[in-house]
């Protein structure tokens, strides 16, 4: 029998606020980016179910502008625009995924290491990770694209390392401020050892924030991606990607606005709705870059 | 101060040789003869034959070993000589700084309209009390971000240089052939400003100091102008470097959609033909400026912030301390009252 | 009357749900009339301090009146607020380390609500800022002016919040917490000029505390506040010494400062746990590139804790309490000296024998939320030190941390529940349970109820002497409140710039000190003018 059971701690207790489906009701833009991605994954996975058309085939009518029969109107070739983008989804969606998981993994690997073992070894990855912060992004993933060659992988790769630097730095950043707090030092106190500190307490308390930046980079990632095969180092035509469409349309911007302006309109929608949703993930976890 | 502005020299120039020696090894080694041969494949060239190949390779030396060749190429590098491009033959870092002032021009302009339009626009967003104003002022900028460069570029071009013929589609002349891409270049500047900005002011309005500031009468703009700003604005001066960073990878886009000279046409037509010199030059230099603009930046804190010292390393960590020393600035140790 | 009250409901609207804060609130306040709102986190205090200076969030909804020189301020539009703001309603905020904008000279921000509200120049306006700061009691106002906030201590930074507030020749001074965050010796300074300024100067005076003792040493009237509304008013000899309402009987019985606890009385001690002999810690300050860059945060001292004692250990921040804690613990070695946990050189332990102390000693912290993972459920956070030291058998454990549980008083309801949805009280049980987990001889509280109100404080403070009794522990207690130790402790060390400047049993310390610090920290306690009162109505 213990004293204390008579006495109860009579403070209240903070109620969480759980998200609920009427929460997310609440935000209608959020609502529509979601639809947006919904509408992407389905035309990357599933192109036959948006278009009947052939992305490649000729339908005679040439720089016929957007109609019921052609949503975004047909390009210099008579091949259906909308047809083109549908199935060019596949492509960049499967670069920007290349992108963001060649920075997540190698970036997350580097920070959680220098933050997480310290000393020579955080120095010597922290300046390599200047060396990538020191050089734009475009132009880490054009010297890639120089050395590696052209083609669409091969700019994911590029974007991919252009990123690696703020996954390594947002995790070796949380990485030392959980390493710094008392909960991790109150495991001195628990007789459990380094790793078991580091797969238990460190690495689900780093994870948030740095998962948080992975969605951000989809939206980033798809703007390097379309940039290049913008500039023309992405798979060679007649392959319809994203960003080469749009640089397919540049030389009939007066005799037709769509080829250029609806493909662009697509990557816009796209990435706009990819960072709506970061930035609802990243208000939900309450992070901060 | 003199220790610290040596320290951050080195650093500096570590970086930029860091830089130099994996682009080297990236662009000469790792792809070797293979790269060589996609040369002849560039968008617009026509295929190098044979001979070409061989010359090409006598003149970069690639028949010695790597780190024969890495030496040589930066005892060259030392002395300003980056080699021949391969498309014209001549020094590669004259070919570059001759396209630097124009490139300069742009993006020079950019980085001012962008920051006055991204700071002008934080601070509206956060003097307004009124609610839809401010959440419009707050998303706009996320939607900047969001946008491809290269489509805005030609929306532009068709209406303001195609349809009304406002302002010249391509080239380099006057100063109405810069307004279009410098606007364009400047959206992801001013953006990025006011998302940092706004999200610093927001914090530094909770602050203590401003509920202070406000109890003895000061109005909500002389709080937000005479307290907040200089407390909120270290996070955009942080980011410049990386501004200007984006600024040179945005030129590279801008002069492509506008046809205009610069660093980033003629590090586009460099990748398009592998000429290696060339993009060796590139990389090497836009970490140039990265580290300029951050050693600037660095003498710029203590003008803001009179507790930042330059005496430390911001990457450094103090001997002693259990936590990383934040990059901002700590109060002194206190004196006993 | 300068300020009156008149039935006041502040609502806090968050999402659907609407919170009330206060509840039919009304009070006044005469012409250099000192009033104190007492009452614990959430009772309502700060929500009416901030209606009063017109900063509520714009999620409040206020009804009633709050008459002010004429005008209800609460129909005031933000512009006429402002005029009123300085030259009416002076405020001095909580903590003085964060008020002051850390970027402007000292002077700047004491002649502000001079420049705003009269036409003086610049030169007339430092002119008044240096009258001011000398009224308030800075020393050497003349070269403070050119110095920045973080050139001053805490103290002086208060100094110069209050001499800004003055600035303006307000008619009431709110005050939120003025005090809270400054070292007892400098508080009860701070709190003595601004009672004078204030009876000087016909100045009324709005002060918001937690503290009752604080309250009563220097109000004119206290008002007690309970979840929004006030359950008590009168004088402090009234209220303290006759106080009507349940509550305020609990927050008295609570207050260490006001009522003296009966305290256990400490068996017999058998020998020395640890021993701290000559120990000296000293830090490279981090900015400091010069070789004198040395802090001593602990300074040659020599102690030894006796076996089942409870030694407490008092002093001001930075005064190497906590240090010395850490070098007990093996946390941190001393730069010369050496401490003995049991016999053995903590210092020269290896990798199993280190573990093997952290069985055997643990470590209670201040912040409860800080030292528990926040994705970590309770039974999982007490169920650590089992598994990590293999205590007991694999299956017989989650019996083992429900019997925990039970010992620092959680029900099983709590089992599953993450740190953020507990209570600070429940936190800091839980981070108890833990500690006792590994059966440990010393528990090393670190500040282990600052963070709390003061009626959890006593609960947790009854805990751990409760637990010290029935696993025979021994503790060392760290705490800047001389009160909370007196209530604990058997025997107490004061700390004083790294010094251990005086060591004695409990009574004879608090009662015969020897050292003119300790006499400095005794006579800074708050509470002494109703002391009295309070323990013999307490008798009675």
């Amino acid at each position: 029998m213990s004293v204390i059971d008579s006495v109860r701690a009579v403070e209240f207790a903070p109620r969480l606020k759980r998200p609920s489906v009427r929460r997310v009701l609440r935000r209608p833009g959020l609502v529509l980016a979601w639809i947006v991605v919904a509408f992407v994954g389905v035309a990357a996975a599933f192109p036959g179910l948006l278009t009947s058309h052939d992305p490649l085939g000729k339908t005679g009518a040439r720089l016929a502008p957007p109609s019921g029969e052609h949503l975004f109107g047909t390009d210099n070739l008579g091949r259906d625009l909308f047809a083109r983008v549908v199935y060019g989804t596949a492509e960049s969606v499967q670069a920007v995924l290349i992108a963001v998981v060649v920075g997540l993994v190698v970036g997350s690997l580097i920070g959680l290491v220098a933050g997480f073992v310290g000393r020579w070894v955080d120095d010597v990855l922290m300046r390599i990770i200047d060396v990538l912060l020191a050089v734009p992004t475009l132009l880490i993933s054009l010297a890639f694209i120089a050395a590696l060659g052209f083609g669409t992988v091969n700019i994911a790769i590029a974007v991919g390392i252009g990123n690696i630097a703020s996954f390594a730095r947002v995790m070796r950043s949380e990485v030392l401020r959980i390493k710094g707090t008392a909960f991790v030092e109150a495991t001195t106190f628990a007789g459990i050892g380094r790793l078991r500190v580091l797969s238990r307490h460190v690495l689900p308390n780093a994870a948030g924030p740095v998962l948080v930046l992975a969605t951000l980079e989809l939206g980033l990632a798809l703007l390097s991606v379309s940039a290049l095969s913008f500039l023309g180092f992405g798979t060679p035509p007649p392959a319809p990607e994203w960003g080469s469409l749009v640089a397919a349309g540049r030389d009939y911007l007066l005799a037709a606005w769509w080829m250029a302006t609806l493909p662009g309109l697509v990557i816009a929608a796209t990435v706009l709705a990819a960072n709506r949703i970061a930035r609802s993930a990243n208000r939900d976890h309450a992070v901060n870059f | 101060m003199l220790r610290y502005a040596t320290r951050r020299l080195l650093h500096a120039l570590l970086v930029l040789w860091a830089t130099f020696t994996a682009t080297f090894f990236l662009l000469y080694v790792l792809p070797g003869d293979a790269a060589l041969s996609k040369a002849g494949v560039g968008s617009d060239g026509a295929a190098l034959n044979a001979a070409d190949l061989d010359r090409v390779r006598a003149e970069l030396g690639l028949d010695q070993p790597a780190l024969i060749q890495y030496l040589k190429a930066l005892g060259n590098a030392l002395r300003g000589d980056f080699g021949t491009s391969i498309q014209t033959g001549s020094p590669a870092t004259r070919m570059y700084a001759e396209a630097v002032p124009e490139t300069l021009k742009l993006a020079g302009s950019a980085l001012l309209v962008g920051l006055a339009v991204g700071i002008a626009w934080a601070l509206l967003a956060t003097y307004t009390r009124r609610n839809l104003l401010r959440q419009a002022l707050l998303a706009l900028p996320a939607a900047g971000v969001s946008l491809p460069t290269f489509w805005i570029g030609l929306i532009l071009l068709q209406f303001f240089s195609f349809r009304w013929q406002l302002l010249p589609a391509i080239g380099n002349e006057g100063v109405q052939s810069l307004i279009l891409p410098a606007l364009v270049l400047a959206i992801p500047t001013a953006s990025m400003s006011a998302q940092i900005l706004s999200r610093s002011l927001e914090l530094t309005m909770r602050a203590p100091y401003i509920e202070t500031a406000r109890a003895r009468g000061a109005s909500r703009g002389r709080v937000l102008l005479g307290h907040a700003t200089r407390n909120s604005i270290i996070p955009v001066v942080t980011a410049l470097g990386m501004t200007a960073g984006h600024l040179i990878g945005g030129s590279v886009v801008m002069e492509s959609v506008f046809s205009r000279a610069g660093v980033g046409a003629i590090t586009v037509r460099a990748v398009n033909f592998q000429d290696t010199p060339v993009v060796l030059v590139a990389v090497v230099f836009a970490a140039l400026v990265f580290v300029t603009v951050n050693l600037l930046v660095d003498l710029l804190y203590p003008l803001i912030d009179p507790r930042i010292r330059l005496r430390r390393a911001p990457l450094e960590r103090p001997v002693g301390a259990r936590r990383p020393a934040a990059q901002r600035p700590v109060a002194a140790p206190e004196a006993t009252a | 009357m300068v300020l009156t009250i008149d039935d006041l409901r502040v609502d806090y609207r968050a999402g659907r749900d609407a919170v009330r804060a206060v509840d039919g609130v009304s009070l006044s306040i005469a012409p250099g009339e000192i009033l104190a709102l007492v009452g614990e986190s959430g009772s309502g205090k700060s929500t009416i301090a901030h209606a009063v200076m017109g900063s509520l969030p714009r999620t409040a909804s206020v009804t009633g009146a709050i008459t002010f020189a004429g005008h209800d301020l609460t129909t005031l539009s933000e512009r006429q607020f402002a005029k009123l703001r300085g030259p009416g309603l002076g405020f001095i905020p909580q903590d003085p380390m964060v008020s002051l904008n850390p970027l402007h000279r000292v002077g700047r921000q004491v002649a502000e609500p001079i420049r705003l509200h009269t036409p003086a120049s610049r030169a007339q306006a430092e002119e008044r800022a240096v009258e001011l700061l000398e009224r308030v009691g800075l020393p050497h106002p003349r070269e403070r002016l050119r110095q920045f906030p973080h050139e001053l201590s805490g103290g002086m930074r208060q100094r110069v919040l209050i001499a800004g507030a003055l600035a303006a020749e307000p008619t009431l001074l709110v005050a939120d917490e003025p005090t809270t965050a400054l070292d007892v010796t400098v508080q009860k300074k701070i709190l003595d000029d601004l009672a004078n300024l204030a009876r000087d100067r016909g100045i009324a005076v709005l002060i918001i505390t937690h503290d009752l003792a604080v309250a009563g040493d220097r109000a004119d009237h206290l008002a007690v506040l309970s979840q929004g509304r006030v359950v008590e008013y009168g004088t402090p000899a009234e209220v303290l010494g006759r106080p009507a309402h349940t509550y305020t009987r609990t927050l008295l019985a609570a207050a260490p400062g006001l009522t003296v606890r009966p305290r256990p009385q400490a068996e017999p001690a058998a020998g020395d746990l640890v021993r701290v002999e000559g120990v000296t810690r000293r830090f490279r300050l981090p900015d400091r590139v010069a070789d004198d860059g040395w802090f001593t945060a602990v300074d040659g001292v020599t102690l030894s804790i006796r076996r089942g004692e409870t030694l407490g250990l008092v002093g001001e921040s930075g005064s190497g309490k906590s240090t010395l804690a850490r070098l007990v613990l093996g946390l941190d070695s001393p730069s010369v000296g050496r401490v003995a946990f049991d016999g053995e050189n903590v210092a020269t332990m290896g990798r199993t024998r280190k573990r093997a102390l952290h069985a055997r000693a643990q470590l209670v912290y201040q912040n409860p939320y800080a030292s528990l993972n926040p994705r970590l459920t309770v039974r999982q956070i007490v169920r650590e030190p089992l598994d990590g030291f293999g205590i007991g058998a694999r299956d017989g454990r989650p019996a083992r941390v429900r019997e925990l549980l039970d010992q620092v008083g959680l029900s099983a309801s709590v089992d599953g529940r993450r740190p953020a949805e507990l209570s600070g009280g429940q936190r800091q049980r839980v981070a108890i349970a833990r500690a006792i987990a590994a059966g440990p001889d010393l528990l090393v509280c670190d500040e282990p109820v600052s963070a709390l109100d003061v009626s959890i404080q006593a609960q947790i403070l009854d805990l751990l002497t409760g637990l010290r009794r029935d696993l025979g522990l021994t503790l060392l207690f760290i705490s800047h409140d001389l009160a909370v130790v007196r209530s604990i402790a058997d025997r107490v060390g004061v700390m004083a710039a790294g010094r251990l400047v005086e060591l004695d049993d409990v009574e004879t310390v608090f009662t015969r000190p020897r050292h003119d610090y300790t006499r400095l920290l005794l006579d800074a306690i708050p509470g002494q003018r109703f002391g009295d009162l309070v323990n013999q109505a307490g008798t009675r």
